[in-house]
């Protein structure tokens, strides 16, 4: 392999892949209250290989290299700490200085650290928002300057968020080492809405960058599918989840054009369409069924997989009941408008406007886009001022630029 | 509502074993079912194979397999619930299983009151 790419390919993707689970591993050993501790030993096991590697070439077996190494740094560590412990003391006990403690590794304790991480970091106490920041950076190694650009936000403001977030998972005491059966109970649902919102924040993301969508979601469907490889994490709820992951990536390549901007859905190349996605999805969607009470979860899957199934017949008598029941579960304005938009597919234009009416969610984008949509081909005048309506309100670039376009496309028709 | 237990049968005991695709398209029709919030249970496969499969008759009497006697035997079932029997006919006419020669017995389910 030439050189150069372990800067430019090899180091950054294994970064991502063995940071946050060497950091994960190490916290166990130490504990959460010394998470820099672990984070520091992790980054300098990485800075060490950048600068071998490239010297000496790649290892046969790079992630056993990194372990090895970091196992190395944190022995040294603790006898340089118990040496001085020692010293300070003065108290000779030659037994324990020179036991080293042993840090286990192997894949089943590496992939236990990283579940019982998710489980920390989603504390039901810590902001929703603050908590994505430190998933992203806790769980998927994203640096701060990565997480201000899938925001779009300053990198100051994910510093504080997550200064507050890191404070409250140090002083939490998560025991990283046992996962407690408790604390799955209590915070599995805390767990799963973070992910979905990891999720979400790819698919809708407000920057521009396909890689950046991609990453996201990508980290999303990897820490999912970590749940579902544990029986007591492995919940309908769960494959319901994943499902809906899976049947919304298979539309991501055929969402955004080169460029970046939204292709809506009926103007997508269904050519591009992940069918191994669709049918993994399909797969963990028979497998969320259990007979039990559907979960926003199922009933989201279940929307998702009406938009990928390639017949499309009745496509909308099938999600309209879909959303009415999500919306007796957990309502919401934007499920609320979606199920407005599934009434006018079924029920026409002009039904379905005064229902949008009567929401009355005027500081809502998508209340006024649907507004512009639904009077497209019925009044003209009315859809213009609703589409102007919603850029006004858009604070994201990418779907000013949707809005834009769709506006045209009325300015240009002829009623 | 109503719930049918959907009951599959086949003809050969060399179209047990599915190839992936027919496993996928199996998937892909209890999905749909699923998506429309009409599957109750998922059921079972029954595996018919010499080893797996005995019949149990009066007088002490057990056989081997179903398939000495019977000429279709019972691979598995699943139990849907719908409006009526039409419905549940017509989620059955979906599945793949006529492909291959298999049968599909629908039945209600006596609710116990």
């Amino acid at each position: 392999m030439d050189q150069p790419k372990v800067h430019t390919e090899l180091l950054p993707h294994l970064f991502r892949q063995e940071y946050a689970r060497m950091t994960a591993l190490l916290c166990r050993h130490f504990g959460l209250e010394h998470i820099e501790l672990a984070e520091d030993i992790a980054s300098d096991t990485f800075l060490r290989a950048s600068e071998n590697w490239a010297l000496h070439g790649i290892p046969d077996n790079p992630a056993a290299w990194l372990y090895t190494v970091a196992k190395n740094k944190t022995k040294d560590h603790l006898r340089r700490l118990s040496n001085f412990e020692h010293r300070v003391k003065d108290s000779i006990r030659q037994d324990e200085a020179l036991s080293e403690p042993d840090i286990e590794i192997d894949s089943k304790i590496i992939e236990d650290s990283q579940l019982a991480m998710i489980f920390a970091v989603c504390d039901p106490l810590i902001a929703s928002e603050s908590q994505i920041c430190l998933a992203l950076q806790v769980l998927c190694g994203f640096s701060v300057e990565e997480i201000a650009n899938a925001f779009l936000a300053k990198k100051e403001t994910i510093k504080k968020r997550l200064h507050r977030a890191r404070a409250d998972l140090r002083s939490g005491k998560f025991q990283l080492n046992a996962l407690q059966e408790s604390a799955i109970t209590s915070r599995l649902d805390t767990v799963l809405k973070t992910l979905y919102l990891l999720f979400n924040e790819g698919y809708f993301s407000k920057s521009g960058s396909q890689l950046i969508r991609r990453e996201l979601c990508a980290e999303a469907v990897r820490l999912t599918l970590l749940l579902t490889g544990h029986p007591s994490t492995n919940t309908s709820q769960v494959q319901a989840l994943l499902a809906l992951m899976c049947y919304q990536s298979s539309r991501l390549e055929a969402r955004l054009n080169a460029s970046g901007e939204v292709i809506l859905f009926e103007d997508q190349d269904r050519q591009l369409w992940d069918q191994s996605l669709i049918d993994r999805g399909n797969f963990h969607l028979v497998n969320a069924c259990n007979g039990e009470e559907a979960s926003k979860y199922h009933l989201e899957a279940a929307i998702a997989y009406w938009h990928t199934t390639p017949t499309g017949k009745n496509k909308w008598e099938q999600i309209l009941p879909l959303y009415t029941q999500l919306l007796q579960l957990a309502y919401s304005p934007v499920t609320a408008l979606n199920r407005a938009f599934a009434y006018a597919k079924v029920y026409g234009n002009q039904a379905a406007i005064s229902a949008v009416h009567n929401l009355n969610l005027t500081e809502n984008t998508y209340y006024h886009a649907l507004l512009g949509n639904l009077y497209t081909g019925i009044d003209k005048g009315k859809a213009m001022e609703q589409y102007k309506a919603a850029i006004q309100l858009s604070t994201s670039p990418v779907e000013r630029h949707t809005l834009l376009q769709e506006m045209g496309r009325v300015a240009g028709s002829d009623l | 509502m109503k719930e049918f237990a959907l009951i599959f049968r086949l003809n050969d005991i060399a179209d047990f074993k599915p190839s992936p695709e027919q496993m996928q398209e199996r998937m892909n029709w209890l999905a749909g079912i699923v998506a429309q919030n009409k599957l109750v249970d998922k059921g079972n496969t029954l595996l018919p194979t010499p080893g797996s499969a005995q019949t149990v008759k009066p007088g002490n009497v057990v056989t081997d397999g179903p398939f000495t006697e019977i000429k279709e035997f019972v691979v598995g079932f699943v139990v849907v619930r719908t409006a009526d029997i039409d419905e549940a006919v017509a989620l059955a006419k979906e599945n793949p299983i006529f492909k291959i020669g298999g049968s599909i017995e629908v039945r209600e389910v006596l609710k116990q009151a």
